[in-house]
């Protein structure tokens, strides 16, 4: 067993930013991450980040990943990275075990913050296990990151800003997209986003989702079907529409199994993509020590991320007795930013999932 | 609309026929569910599906989804190889 301080879950941005503040705090720091690089979702993001001007808005995704993975080089000495390491379960001693390859590695920490982020929310539909179905993340893998086309005619399925940013960069790759489809009567992400794809000729469905697919060792054509006020199918109102890849982008859910393994109080939310575990303002579980932040708190951003992961590694790190020399200010400081993320209408969502956790701003 | 060909768990290929039979069979809760069709019980352990389950089941019950109850996470979160397990040094 090997004995630790602070053992972070996950290197996307809340991980990263947890493990820069426990490290500035003056703890030993273990950040374990399942792929092979660092960085989380920003690897695959091309395009410039929306969200507020201090957590890096208007920089692209996968250069947001390079200054956060940067910041951390000043204290190499006290931080040990391991990647390619899937952590594979937590126990309420707050014991780990991960596997790296074949090699299997048990650790025992004083405090862990589990920073897992989201996995892709899967739609049920007629041939919904043809190949060519894909998600709108395993699109941005294959395209953004390794450089491979995922077809040639694409529909993409909801309208929410991840689908409507995919749809883009599928445009930018030369990719034609025929139609987003959005099973809601408006469109779900920023009217910027959307405005582009209408511009580029793109129609946008709304009442609109996937029916069928057709084709046998790869699609060819899907059923549109529209829906009412009740979200039931209006008969007659099929439409088919060939294509060569389908992509579904219909939201994320919670990378939580290990907080729930380890018996913390979870709650399935809605409004935060499902189940995510219950916490304090300091983003502490009901698992003394174990604090957790970013999408596995409820899907989010990654502005937000960042500022939660932030505030995670501070009371992580006040919690073993490591008071960070700026701990009163930026205690407040996270907490307002939090604040300011989470207004107007775009935080509506959030702001109702919060209330329903019993974690009122 | 053909409810076989409807996949609700890849990993276990259970189909939305087969949960919607074990519903009409009076199982209705997702640990019930899973011994009998292994949904939730494959690689991913429930990550793809459990969400879709929740809303069946919630549907075929006329309640909120967000009352019925989850099903339990136990460890591992991936595949390992036993030998893996056993030959780990302790260090
Ligand atoms: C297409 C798209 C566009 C987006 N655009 C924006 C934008 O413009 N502005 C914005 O603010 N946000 C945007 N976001 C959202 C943002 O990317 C996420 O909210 C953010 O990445 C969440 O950060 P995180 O650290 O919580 O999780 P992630 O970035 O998902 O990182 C979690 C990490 O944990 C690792 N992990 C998971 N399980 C394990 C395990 N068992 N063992 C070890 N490691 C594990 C994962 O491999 C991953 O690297 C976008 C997202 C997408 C998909």
């Amino acid at each position: 067993m090997r004995e630790r301080d602070l053992i972070i879950v996950g290197g996307g941005p809340a991980g990263l930013s947890a493990a820069k503040i426990a490290l500035e705090s003056g703890l030993s720091v273990t950040l374990i991450e399942r792929a092979h690089d660092l960085g989380g979702q920003l690897v695959k993001q091309t395009h410039k980040f929306f969200g507020s001007k201090s957590e890096y808005a208007k920089t692209r995704g996968i250069d947001i990943a390079k200054i956060l993975i940067a910041d951390l080089e000043a204290y190499s000495s006290k931080l040990e990275i391991y990647q390619d390491t899937t952590v594979l379960a937590m126990y309420p001693d707050h014991v780990l075990t991960a596997i790296q390859g074949r090699n299997y590695m048990k650790w025992k920490a004083k405090a862990i913050i589990i920073a897992t982020g989201a996995s892709e929310k899967f739609l049920a539909f007629e041939n919904n296990d043809i190949p060519g179905i894909y998600g709108a993340g395993a699109i941005q893998t294959l395209m953004n990151q390794y450089g491979i086309m995922p077809g040639s005619e694409v529909v993409m399925v909801g309208s929410g800003n991840i689908g409507l940013i995919v749809s883009y960069q599928l445009i930018q790759a030369g990719v034609k997209v025929k139609a987003v489809l959005e099973a809601s009567d408006h469109i779900g992400g920023y009217l910027v986003h959307a405005s582009k794809l209408v511009r580029l000729g793109v129609p946008i469905k709304t009442n609109t989702t996937v029916k069928r697919a057709y084709g046998t060792t790869k699609i060819e054509r899907i059923d549109t079907v529209r829906l009412d006020p009740q979200w039931q199918e209006v008969e007659g109102s099929e439409e088919s529409i060939d294509c060569d890849a389908l992509c579904i982008s219909v939201g994320l859910s919670p990378l939580h199994q290990l907080l729930s393994m380890s018996g913390c109080e979870m709650i399935y939310i809605n409004e935060l993509g499902g189940l995510v575990p219950k916490k304090n303002e300091q983003y502490e579980t009901t698992m003394p020590r174990v604090f957790a932040c970013g999408d596995v708190t409820g899907i989010e951003e990654a502005s937000s991320a960042m500022v939660e992961g932030k505030l995670a590694g501070l009371m992580a790190s006040y919690s073993l007795g490591y008071e960070h020399p700026q701990f009163e200010t930026l205690k407040a400081e996270t907490l307002h930013q939090l604040q300011n993320l989470r207004q107007g209408p775009c935080g509506i969502k959030i702001r109702q999932g919060l209330e329903k956790a019993g974690e009122a701003l | 609309m053909s409810e076989k060909d409807i996949i609700i768990c890849r990993c276990e290929d259970v189909t939305l026929a087969e949960l919607r039979e074990c519903l009409e069979a009076g199982y209705t809760t997702f640990e019930e569910i899973k011994r009998i069709l292994r949904i939730g019980m494959g690689p991913c352990q429930g990550q793809t599906c459990a969400n879709l389950i929740q809303r069946e089941i919630a549907k075929y019950l006329k309640q909120p989804t967000e009352s019925i109850p989850t099903h339990k996470t136990r460890p591992l979160t991936s595949g390992v190889v036993l030998q893996d397990i056993a030959e780990a040094e302790d260090e």
